[in-house]
């Protein structure tokens, strides 16, 4: 099979260019604590407990567009769908706690948490607590939450978690709200092609023309199950008949919504599913307070779109209002 | 005859070739049940490693420090599971310029137990202790070295037959049956370079 077209140098270097051109776009945002480790210009200060996110790259704007002033204070930077190594972890929180402790977020992968782990232990012996919240709202990946997958949702539990952490409470309450956030946001995705590593450009997986895969997830892991396309009200449907059934919010509940690309899905698409999204809450007498429709957490070029809804309480409202001004996303 | 650091140089420069040429199938295994990344995480670690390898007085040293390339170079959950593997091989092998061959098996047995305890792993949930553990216990049996590669090689052909329950592949239940684990394979390369530099 012909390599996939990519506008890259070499694939060797993708990430480290990326992070180049993400630095050189937004100076105002983000500067470099350390190779890989990437701080907001505003934000970290003293008494405040440092949000320190992280993943592999290719799932921009998640996480380095993530991290300003109200969300998260620092990001560590993987390789492509890879974890990173515990070193940018442990640079990400020195260079950003303020001395009321460092929470870790990140998506529950085992090697991400073997890494964050490590980290978690080396800033043990410089005297620095650290705790961690796994993000696990893929409601595809098990019927075990604590087994899940961490996707898309992360911009909700993230935001929330920022905003705790912003708002100066201590460490004990910044875990517990994203921890909530976290329990209270479901997400399940559907792939309609394959993405490629910068490294190989070959596709990793196989999907037959004329099929769609629900549940992928967004390195390209199997899902539920494959079947042909359908139309878009139809793939909705079946999403949202899930995460409802699952989150059981009772009427006249509040959400928040995000219907987001897995890379090359257009908006033109999004907004067709998002039409269907709203008809369902509505028709479940469920309030949406925040709607973002978009590119938030990206497989490459991967074709499909995956939907969270986030059950809203009035802590969790507040913080997902609270503002935050990030390279790639604002609120207030 | 000794294993010595001159050896062991040219250990870590045929690990990284052996991986540079195995990437793409590694993906490709990988993609099938995985992320598909998995082959670039083992050239890159490896490569890494065999950088610093070359001119460090001891067999401490250059395991040690082929560790924490590795580590760095990757992340991923290769990355720790190597890095506490070569970890306690250094320690196995001590701070000295040669051990005698005999003595290299216990290799072998230093990085199994390095990757079972960082990955909390037990044999039978398809990973790639399903390899390490059987040449582990081959070596701790007195076997020979092809006898090691050959229990790794047995343990890693088993994984197609098993159905993941640790690890990205675990979510896929029955869907991961009939593909061998890439981290499992991926291991047997590795003894297999051991097996050649050491029998």
């Amino acid at each position: 099979m012909a390599p996939t077209q990519k506008l890259i140098n070499d694939g060797n270097h993708a990430v480290d260019e990326m992070l180049r051109g993400v630095l050189a776009a937004h100076p105002m945002h983000l500067t470099l604590a350390a190779p890989r480790a990437v701080i907001a210009k505003h934000g970290p200060r003293a008494g405040k407990v440092a949000l320190v996110i992280g993943g592999g790259s290719g799932h921009e704007p998640t996480f380095l567009g993530f991290v300003g002033k109200g969300l998260a204070d620092a990001a560590a930077v993987g390789n492509v769908f890879a974890s990173p190594p515990p070193q940018p972890a442990v640079d990400a929180a020195m260079a950003s706690h303020g001395g009321a402790g460092v929470l870790f977020m990140y998506g529950n992968y085992a090697g991400d948490v073997m890494n964050f782990d490590m980290a978690a232990e080396m800033l043990e012996m410089e005297g620095i607590e650290a705790r961690t919240v796994l993000t696990t709202d893929d409601i595809a990946s098990s019927p075990d939450r604590a087994k899940r997958r961490g996707v898309a949702g992360n911009v909700f539990i993230f935001k929330c978690a920022g905003a705790a952490a912003d708002l100066m409470l201590p460490l004990d309450e910044v875990e517990r709200i994203a921890a909530r956030a976290n329990d209270r946001t479901y997400t399940m995705g559907v792939a309609l092609s394959a993405c490629s590593l910068p490294q190989t450009r070959r596709l990793n997986f196989d999907l037959p023309a004329g099929e769609m895969e629900i549940g992928m997830g967004i390195h390209g892991e199997p899902g539920i199950r494959r079947g042909p396309l359908k139309p878009a009200n139809a793939v909705a449907d079946e999403i949202m008949d899930a995460i409802l059934a699952e989150m059981a919010a009772p009427k006249g509940a509040k959400v928040a919504v995000l219907v987001n690309s897995l890379g090359s899905t257009p908006l033109m698409e999004l907004y067709i599913l998002y039409a269907r999204v709203a008809e369902r809450l509505s028709a479940a007498e469920l309030t949406v307070h925040t709607a973002l429709v978009g590119p938030y957490c990206t497989s490459m070029e991967m074709a499909g779109a995956s939907i969270t809804v986030m059950h809203l309480d009035d802590e969790l409202t507040r913080m997902l209002d609270h503002p935050c001004d990030c390279a790639m996303f604002r609120v207030g | 005859m000794d294993f010595t650091t001159q050896n062991c140089t040219a250990l870590f420069q045929a690990l990284a070739t052996r991986m540079a040429a195995e990437r793409d199938a590694l993906c490709a295994l990988d993609g099938l049940i995985g992320d598909a990344d998995h082959g670039i995480a083992m050239e890159q670690g490896m490569q890494a490693a065999a950088a610093e390898v070359p001119g460090l007085p001891t067999l401490q040293d250059q395991f040690n420090a082929a560790a924490k390339a590795f580590l760095n170079a990757v992340g991923a959950s290769s990355g720790p599971l190597y890095a506490t593997a070569l970890m306690r091989a250094a320690k196995a092998a001590g701070p000295r310029v040669a051990m005698p061959a005999s003595e290299t098996p216990r290799l072998i047995v230093a990085m199994a137990e390095g990757i079972a305890h960082r990955g909390r792993a037990e044999p039978g949930q398809k990973t790639m202790i399903d390899a390490w553990h059987p040449a582990a216990e081959a070596a701790k049996s007195g076997s020979t070295w092809p006898e090691i590669l050959q229990a790794a090689q047995a343990g890693a052909d088993a994984t197609a037959r098993m159905q993941a329950s640790l690890g990205r592949a675990a979510r896929l239940g029955e869907r991961s049956l009939g593909h061998k684990d890439p981290g499992a394979v991926s291991a047997c390369m590795i003894i297999e370079e051991f097996a050649k530099a050491l029998g």
